[in-house]
Order: C-alpha cells, then structure tokens, then sequence
C-alpha cells in the first residue's frame, strides 16, 4: 500500500511536473497581452469596439512577425461593466495568465477599481480614453487625452473664434464631469468670465428627459451675450440631449454645443442633420487626412468585414498605446514590468493624425487638439488643429494641484511631487 | 524634472504665436480683397473663396451680400450646406452635387452646367459657425425682395437674428413694397432690431423698443440686453420696463411650459408602465423582463424603418403606423412564449418569479446585443414628428406632443377592452377569483397567457413611440423598469385609472423640482416622496376594495 502511495505520488509528481513544463514552453512561444472591456452590461455600447481594435492590432503585429520573434496572443476577458469585477479580472488575467501587459477600462471607476491590482502585482495597463487627470500611477500609461489636451484647447476655440462670453457646464452626475467642470470653472475665470455668466448643470446617468435642461438653457443663452455649452454628457444621455436641442430649434449659429463624449460611434445612433455646427474636442476624427488614417481605416474595415464601421478617438489611442508597448519592449529586450516602464518614457510612435505620439515622463503622451463640427453625415469636419500638445496630470488650474508633477523616471521615479516642498507625495497648497 | 517644467511652461503657450499670426494675416488679406473685388464682381468674390481662411471668407461673405446681386443666393446655399468645392488643378469654385462615385458641377453664378469631376479632384470649402451666421445675415438682405412669400418671411427671420446697419436700408426699401400681413409685421420687428445697433434718432429708437416689447418671448430679451450697452442713456427706462412687461409675460408661460413638460414626462411614465399595470397589477406578476418587452418593440421600429429606407423609401413617413402592429404581434408573441414556457410554472412564488424574469431579460438583451450590435441603432423621426410649434409664449415640440396623444389613446383603449369586451370580462373574472371562474367553465391557463401577452404586447406598442425620444440600443429597457414599478405602485396595484393618475402626478412633481432643485436632487426627492407615501398608504393611490386577490 505504501508501494502503491508512492508510486501514486510519483506519477502524480511527474504530470504535474510535465504539465508546468508545458505551461513554460507554451509561454515562451507566445507573448500573452490582456484585453479588459467590458462586451456586457451598459458599457458594451462603447468598449466593445476598443476589444475588437486590440484583437486588430495583434493579428497586424503577427503578421509582421510578432515582438522579440514571437507571436503575440490577445487573452480576452468580460467585467461585464462591473466595477469591482474588472478589479477581478484584472487580478486573473495578471496572476493567472501571466500576460505582459494589459489593455482595456473605459470609465474612471473601472480604472480606480483596477488601479490598485496593477499596483501590487506591478503589471502595466495602458488606457485609452479621455478622462479628468489628477492621477499618475507608475503601472498605467495614459494614452487618452487629459483635460488640457480635450476640455481647455475646446473652450480657447469658443472664446477665441466664436467670442463666447457666457457659459454653460452641462455634465452628467460623476467624477470626470464634476472634475473637468472644476478646472473649466477656474480656468474661465481665471480668463476674466464673472461667475454669473457660468451655470453649471449635472444630470442622472442616462438621463432621457431634456425639456427642462434645453429650456434653461435657452433663457440662460438669451441675455444679450454670445452662449455656449460645453458638454460633458455621458453615454446613452447624448441622444436624447441632442433630439431635444434639435426639436426645441436651438441650432449651432445661436447656442453652439461643444461635447467631450460624443464621437462617430455615438453618432452613429442619430440623426445629424439638425445638429450640423454643433463641436466635439478630441485628438482624432475619423475625417483626418493623412495617409496612415487611411491605411487605418482600410484595415479597420477589412478586419471588421463591414464599410460601415467609424473610427474615434479611444481607437486612435489604443494604436499609440499598443504600438508604444511595442516599442518599449523591443528596446527593452524584455517584456518584465520594471525594464518597460523604464525604457517606454521618451519612446515615439505615429499617430493617426500624421504626426508622432511622444510617452513622457508622467506617463501621458504628447498629441495635437483637433476641433470638429458635426456634419451631415456623421462625421465631423475639422474646424482647428492645435500643434502638439502634452497631457499635464495635476491640473495648473485647481489649488490642490498646481504645484505637483509627476516623473516616472530615475531617481525621482514619484507620481506626485510637490515643486513648492520638494517632496514627494501630498496635495499641493 | 528641469525637462518636465519647461514642459509645464512650453504648453501654455502653444496657441498664441500662431494664432496672432493668423488674426493679422487674415486682416491684412481681408484688406487686400475688399480692395480688389470694389469691381463687384461676385464671380471674382466666389473664386476668392476657394482659397480663403475662414476670417476672410467672413469679409468676402460680407462682400456678396453689399453686391445685391440674387444670382449669388444659390450659391449661398450651397456654400451653408457644404456643397461648394473648389476645383484642384485650377482652384475655380463650384457647386457639386454628389452624382455616382464622382461629383456633378454647377458653375456657382450662371447656374450653368460645368461638367463633372472626380471626388479626388475637388475639394470641400470648409465652413464654420461664424460663417454660417454671415452668409443667413446676407442671404437674408437678399431674398427680402424675393418673389415667394416663404422666402421672403426667412429672410425677414434671419435678419432679425443678424442685425446691421446695411440690413436696415434693404429692410426699408422692402417694406415699403410688402403687402403681406405676416411678412410685414416680422419685417418691422427686423427692422427694430437693426434700428436699435444703428445711428438712427432717440424716438425712432423708442418706438423700435416697442415693437420688440410686443415681439415678447426670450428673444426680444435676448436683443434688447444686446443693444443696453450701446444704448442712449435716455432710453434706460423704456428698455427696463419693456424687459419687465415681457419678463413678467414669460413667468406666467413658463408655470404652463413646465406643467406641459410635466405631462409629457408623465405620459412617458405612462407608456413605459401601462404594460406592467396589466401584467403586475391585473395578474400580479412581478415581470422584470417588462422593459426589454419594450426595447423590443423600438427594435421593431428599426427593422421596419430599416425596410423602408432600403425598398420603400418614400413611405417613410408611415413607418411608425407599420411598426406598431409589428412591434405589438412580436412582443406579445415573446410574452406568450415566456408565459407558457417560464412564468405558468411559478405562479404563486413572487420571488422564484422575479428571478426567472430577471434572467430572462438578462437573456433578451444579450440575445439584441449579439443580433444587432451593442452600439444605438438609428430610428428616425418622420417628418410630423420633428421640430416645434409656438403656443402663445411656450414651444411645443411634435414629438412630444404626439407621444402624450398616443399615450392617451392606448390607455383609453385598453380601458375599453377590459371593461367592455367579453376577453375583459374573463380576464378581470380570471383575477379576482380564479377558482370561481374557473368552475364557470372559463379556461383560466388561456386567459392567464393571453393576458401576458397583451401586457406584453403593449410594452411593444409603447417602445415604438420610446424609440422616437430615446436611445435605441440594448440598455434601452432597463431605464424604463424602475420608472414602470414606480408609477403602478404609487398609482395602486390593479388599477388602470391609478396608473394614469399616479404617471402623470410623478411626471408634473417632477419636472416642478427639477428648475428648483436640478434634475438628480429632483429625482431622490421624488422616491423619497413615494416611501413616504407608500408608508401611509401601502398600496397606492387607488387601492382596490374588497378581497385581496390571492393567486
């Protein structure tokens, strides 16, 4: 019996030893990169796309031959639009599948919820969308736009080529509207707007009655000076916001709307033509003219075996931030964390806008503001194009943070320094 | 950390060298052709175009319109419509019309024909807000002689909102020649507002202060707050007070806009629950697959909508009729199957039930997001349900006034149908007393399904008009099941009338919070409300005497 236990405890020892080498060999032979957005639930509508991209993106690097001489294989997993389960999924795909680094989140709260896991378990994840900075971790690049590089190039333009002087801060109840509308507040009077010509408005999630809203600000916009509302609508709202603006006969030429949500994708679901004029802030349109947004497209179009399918600004930052990963792991000569996230600071990629997309130090990259008018066809036409600009984390224009930066580099290697203590760490002021 | 703060600098001044540059570019080359185009010529100024920036289109704009010259006024058009091209290979100016895989070209003033031309041979003139007021401001000056009586009340309009100096001249000299009643009175209120920003004398001013008090609306508002900085100081106290009478107008007509915009919500409340007061008030299912019976229906619409567009495109306008008997036979024929194939087996178990529900909503939503995509598909407005009408002082938008109509006449119609039909009958026999009837030789399982289906159906019926004010996407019904809960709880379960009245109490309370307290305290406050009321009175507004009906 102690013959037979032990021969048991061998055999056991030998598959489980043979199939750890198996486990080894598969990884050699791939590199693993996780895709985390949600495919279910409310965000669906909007990150299904980024995964489809992703899976793009890694067939096209395949077939130039992959990184470091191997294939690299997407591992795609479904939060399912639940915060605390990205958290999971992300501590899964780390742990469990061993991937390089990690690709995915759309909302702040999902990235909050997962910030924390690439923290301990010190994996990378690159992050596509545009959001409310005050945040620079050393495990996460941010390749969307931060409020100076989206919210305050918009704003400039309105003053500046429409001569808007009265101001109306529409958002939807959260943190990235509630902290882009902060920095837009101080920020406009820091421009010399009285507080009185700025009303700030916050709606539900999916908030679907806009009569009262579009009423407001219509008797807002009709004392005598140029008005202008800037959008920070969320999601499924924007339609019926725009339904509404459109019926009540509020047009571009009297009460522009300048959105910082709303790209082809979300136009996709409406009608333009009452709303052509109206202005969205992003990095890319769809409608660029350069030849890379066209190779782009075209392979876009053949990947998803549909013509029809837009382009917008989260997809363009997926592509530098895949492509930056790229990079900084052939430089490296490695995929371990710490060696890529040294060597990615500095590194430049195209963008689908013609020009490069520069990591720096504070983990954000450098691009261009485009400015676009909706058109009738549901893309826009771009208006104004901004040389390139860098995406600053800690905001000049709120008091908590104007003194801190943030370099990732060594020796200072801090996420918040303050420059009038000159310490790392703490709020500012 | 040097390198980061002269990052920290450099990008505060990103805009400003260039944009100085452009500004003084602009006005010396706005200089330049105003200079060169004193020949009048709009076929030199239209050419200019083609290579002008969006200031000096402005001034070129501007130029046009002191022309007086109508052939121009096409050109106009298509030039705010974006369809005027400049050609490459010599920058001579069209208008183009999309014609197979090229472009048709118009010559921009003769009108005549200029051939075609591929899409890569010309280029789109790109056309921003400022310019589009430019060009209603002078298309306005030039179509006030026009002809057609429409156009001529356009013009008028678009005056009005650009006021000049040069507008005012043209606006006399049409006034003098207008006959028509409604013409002439919108042209005299142009004419106020461009008399206001001109050097005209006080008391023509006085009276132009007049004619906008009794133009009235925020407009008028918004004009005379324009001209109050640049106003004689004589005249302070005839634009207060005007300012104050229509103010004081405005009040009045915004307490009616908010009690209409109160109904309107209401009757959405209404729609979204007048289903789920059949299918849990009458048979007391607790049906949490309610709202995807709805986005079920707006799904209808668009594959009916998607029909027309492709085989039928002029019956457009007729979709909504085709999709609502559509939408009702597919949402009831799912109810039924849920019906028969889940809930018969769970009668009398709330919560297995809820559950069961749950999951099965769960499962039509992943099924519509696997069929048709997770984006929003597009439902379009027909025509009679786009835009707004003036009613005294408020805006009443088509769409919605249609909905709270419609919403109306389903609940009237299901109302008949249970009291005076014999399918009626049976299903209010089959509720009250199941065994009773059910000994009366009524087949109770059949009415149980049919009801379902009927609720279901409804729910069907009212994603259709939904479909025509919200998003059309796969989360569409899971907005609307709470809401639906709310209303039939509050309104008292069982009771059709309660549901009515309890959709349309909600809808006016809080559209009345929302100006006072915004729309997400107004919301809290309103379930607050309802706990508190539920706590005095637990079920509802009309509770239904007599029996409680057991299953």
């Amino acid at each position: 019996m102690t013959i037979k236990a032990r021969i048991g405890g061998a055999m056991l020892a030998a598959i489980m030893s043979a199939t750890a080498l198996q486990g080894a060999f598969a990884a050699e032979d791939t590199i693993k990169i996780g895709v985390l957005h949600s495919l279910s639930g409310t965000m669906a509508i909007s990150e299904t796309t980024l995964k489809d991209v992703m899976l793009m993106l890694v067939a096209e690097q395949n077939k130039k031959g992959g990184v470091l001489g191997k294939k690299l294989e997407a591992v795609v997993v479904d939060p399912a639009s639940n915060w605390p389960l990205f958290a999971e999924k992300a501590r899964e795909l780390i742990s469990k599948d061993k991937v390089a680094a990690v690709f995915g989140c759309w909302t702040s709260s999902s990235r909050k919820s997962v910030l924390p896991v690439f923290e301990e378990l010190n994996s990378l994840l690159f992050y596509p969308v545009q959001y409310e900075g005050e945040e620079s971790s050393r495990n996460i690049i941010y390749t969307g736009a931060a409020p100076n590089q989206q919210a305050i190039p918009a704003v400039d333009y309105l003053m500046n080529s429409e001569g808007v002087q009265r101001w109306v801060l529409e958002g939807t109840d959260y943190v990235y509207p509630q902290t882009t509308n902060k920095i837009l507040k101080a920020y406009l009077m820091s421009k010399g707007v009285k507080e009185a010509d700025i009303m700030i408005n916050y709606t539900p999630f999916g908030f679907s009655d806009w009569q009262t809203e579009v009423s407001k600000i219509k008797s807002f916009g009709s004392a005598g000076k140029k008005t202008a509302v800037v959008s920070t609508i969320n999601g499924d709202a924007n339609v019926p916001f725009y339904k509404e603006l459109g019926n009540q006969g509020i047009k571009a030429q009297d009460i522009p709307v300048v959105a910082f949500s709303v790209g082809e994708e979300e136009l996709a679901g409406i009608d333009t033509k009452p709303l052509v004029g109206h202005l969205a802030a992003w990095n890319y349109f769809q409608s660029v003219d350069a030849p890379v947004n066209a190779e782009f497209i075209k392979t876009w179009h053949a990947f998803t075996k549909n013509d029809k399918r837009v382009t917008n600004d989260p997809m363009e930052a997926a592509y530098i931030g895949f492509n930056a990963w790229v990079k900084a792991v052939e430089a490296a000569g490695t995929t371990d964390t710490d060696k890529v996230i040294d060597s990615i600071v500095g590194v430049s990629v195209p963008n689908l806008s013609g020009g490069y997309s520069t990591v720096m130090p504070n983990h954000h990259i450098t691009k261009p503001v485009l400015i676009g008018e909706i058109q009738a066809n549901g893309q826009f036409d771009i208006v104004q194009q901004t040389p390139q600009v860098v995406g600053d984390e800690w905001s000049d224009y709120l008091p908590d943070s104007k003194d801190l930066i943030s370099d990732w580099r060594k020796p200072m290697s801090c996420g918040n320094f303050n420059v009038k203590t000159g310490k790392c760490g703490g709020k500012g002021s | 950390m040097k390198m980061s703060a002269i990052l920290l600098k450099g990008r505060r001044m990103y805009l400003r060298p260039v944009r100085i540059l452009a500004i003084l570019l602009g006005l010396i080359l706005g200089f330049a052709t105003a200079a060169s185009s004193a020949a009048d010529d709009p076929a030199a100024l239209i050419k200019a175009l083609g290579t002008a920036n969006f200031e000096q289109a402005e001034a070129i704009i501007a130029d046009l319109g002191k022309t007086g010259d109508t052939r121009i006024v096409p050109a106009l058009e298509a030039f705010a419509a974006g369809d005027l091209y400049v050609r490459k290979s010599d920058s001579q100016v069209f208008i183009a019309k999309a014609a197979g895989s090229g472009f048709t070209l118009i010559d921009p003033v003769t009108g005549a024909s200029a051939g075609e031309a591929p899409k890569s041979a010309i280029t789109k003139i790109k056309i921003n807000n400022s310019l589009r007021r430019a060009i209603s401001s002078a298309q306005g000056g030039l179509t006030l002689l026009s002809p057609d009586k429409v156009v001529r009340l356009q013009a008028a309009d678009s005056v009005l909102k650009s006021p000049s100096a040069e507008n005012l001249e043209l606006l006399e000299a049409a006034l003098a020649k207008e006959t028509d009643r409604a013409v002439k009175l919108r042209m005299e209120q142009a004419r106020a507002v461009s008399l206001l920003s001109s050097d005209r004398p006080v008391d023509q001013k006085r009276a132009a202060i007049a004619t906008l008090q009794s133009l009235g609306g925020r407009d008028a508002i918004g004009i005379l707050m324009t001209a109050a900085p640049t106003l004689d100081p004589a005249l302070k106290g005839d634009l207060d007070a005007a300012i104050k009478k229509i103010e004081g107008t405005l009040a009045l007509w915004d307490a009616a806009q908010n009690i209409w915009y109160g109904l309107s919500l209401g009757s959405v409340l209404l729609l979204a629950a007048i289903g789920l007061s059949i299918t849990f008030g009458v048979m007391g299912i607790i049906n949490m697959a309610h709202g995807e019976m709805v986005m079920l229906g707006a799904y209808s619409t668009f594959v009916v909508q998607e029909i027309i567009r492709t085989k039928f495109p002029g019956a457009f306008d007729y979709s909504l009729a085709i999709a609502l008997p559509v939408a009702f036979v597919v949402t009831g024929a799912a109810g039924l199957i849920i019906e028969r194939g889940v809930i018969r087996f769970l009668y009398g178990r709330p919560l297995e039930t809820l559950l069961a529900t749950w999951g099965v909503s769960l499962v039509l939503q992943q099924l519509v997001r696997s069929i048709f995509g997770p984006t929003n598909r597009e439902v379009g407005n027909p025509s009679w349900m786009s835009g707004s009408f003036p009613l005294g002082g408020m805006q009443v938008t088509w769409n919605r006034m249609w909905i709270v109509l419609f919403s109306l006449t389903i609940f009237l119609g299901l109302l008949l149908l249970m009291k005076r039909s014999f399918f009626g009958l049976m299903m209010r026999a089959v509720t009250q007393n199941r065994r009773m009837a059910s000994s009366m030789g009524i087949r109770t399982p059949w009415v149980d399904a049919f009801t379902f289906a009927l609720g279901s159906g409804i729910a069907g019926i009212a994603g259709v008009a939904l479909s025509q004010i919200d998003n059309v996407s796969p989360n569409l019904g899971q907005s609307y099941i709470i809401d639906s809960f709310m209303v039939v709880v509050f309104g008292g379960v069982g009771n059709l009338w309660g549901t009515l009245v309890g959709a349309l109490t909600l809808g006016v309370l809080n559209k009345f919070l929302e100006p006072w307290v915004g729309a997400v305290l107004g919301k809290i406050l309103v379930l607050v409300l309802i706990i508190l009321f539920i706590q005095k009175r637990p079920r509802g507004l009309f509770a239904l005497k007599g029996r409680a009906i057991e299953a």
